[in-house]
């Protein structure tokens, strides 16, 4: 159960891109979980639902794009999306695979509701 | 509406301590191995058995880290090695700026192989670069031989397979053999021990290993 932190790591980062002033305009906080990242993406949203309560990012959604694990072979030169972890072929069973995605984790970007100029 | 492009690794600022506490370790020559597992697969003990074979042999200093206690930094001091407890108050992994902390409350002079004892758990250390050369993961037999699949990303991070509690196998039902291979199938990579500390089988050539390993100097 990381997720908090994972989630406090995602706040920080957020605090890096929009000064406290704009934090209550940010809409979406999208990010990127792979399948091997070991992330529950129902609790990651709800530690940073709890850990936003009560700030300006209170209204802010975390969006989560699960990226499902594939691996490519280079012995059946096939790419497929895979059992996460296995490194095994599941067309051939070779061991020559590649990793192409599943261990991603990212924040993408931030969406931010317009401000209006007259109010700034 | 306008959009912020931001495209980091969460994880980004361990990263960074974990890459400054490499580049520490690298200044002192120091391999140093992240010892992973879940609770109770047999971490301490074995760490006590790696002492008793290497202590005249090799200069080991120990980083152990719990959820709560000092109780293994107490076992693996007995040996009069340097000794440090981290204490994680709940925390479920360690964090590369925790091991940089205790590291500074080490003894290093002379010291070749610092081993960091994790905090028991298959899943979340396994996100967590400390500034190790590498992980060590230990699988007993008593917790079957499916762990691999069920915590794959553990496995795939790993260099090294301690196969523990191998002088149960008659009295449960594990496959040695289909445990091994469990492994292979996430890792085909890793080096596999297979051990008891009860008996001692297999301490001797993963100590081997370890003074090989430790004295080997980095390529860079």
């Amino acid at each position: 159960m990381h997720e908090l932190s994972i989630a406090q790591s995602i706040v920080d980062i957020v605090g890096q891109y929009v000064p406290p002033e704009q934090a209550a305009a940010v809409r979406t906080v999208n990010v990127r979980v792979g399948a091997l990242a070991g992330i529950v993406p129902e609790s990651l949203t709800f530690c940073f639902t709890a850990i936003t309560a009560g700030t300006p990012l209170a209204h802010a959604e975390l969006a989560v794009d699960f990226i499902p694990y594939r691996v490519s072979c280079a012995a059946c030169l096939t790419t497929s999306p895979a059992e996460p972890g296995l490194a095994l072929c599941p067309h051939c069973g070779s061991a020559e695979t590649t990793v192409l995605s599943g261990t991603e984790l990212q924040v993408v970007d931030i969406e931010l509701n317009s401000i209006s100029t007259e109010h700034v | 509406m306008s959009v912020i492009t931001v495209e980091r690794k969460i994880l980004e600022k361990n990263d960074e301590v974990a890459r400054q506490n490499r580049e520490l370790f690298a200044n002192h020559d120091l391999f140093v191995l992240n010892l992973v597992s879940s609770p109770g697969a047999g971490k301490t003990t074995l760490l006590e058995r790696t002492i008793e074979s290497l202590k005249s042999t090799i200069k080991i200093a120990v980083i152990e880290g719990d959820v709560q206690t000092d109780l293994d930094a107490r076992r693996v001091a007995k040996y009069n090695i340097p000794a440090v407890q981290i204490l994680t108050r709940g925390g479920c992994h360690l964090e590369a700026h925790l091991v940089r902390e205790a590291v500074t409350n080490l003894d290093l002079r002379g010291v070749e192989l610092l081993i960091i004892e994790n905090v028991g758990n298959l899943v979340c250390p396994s996100n967590y670069d400390l500034g190790e050369e590498m992980k060590v993961v230990v699988a007993s037999t008593t917790e079957g031989e499916d762990k691999p699949l069920k915590y794959p990303a553990m496995f795939r991070n790993a260099s090294v397979l301690i196969i523990n509690k191998i002088d149960l196998l008659p009295y449960i039902n594990c496959s040695l053999t289909a445990l091994r291979d469990n492994a292979l199938k996430i890792n085909p990579s890793l080096t596999v021990f297979e051990t008891s500390c009860t008996s001692g089988a297999g301490i001797g050539a993963w100590c081997d290993w370890l003074v090989e390993h430790a004295r080997r100097k980095p390529a860079s």
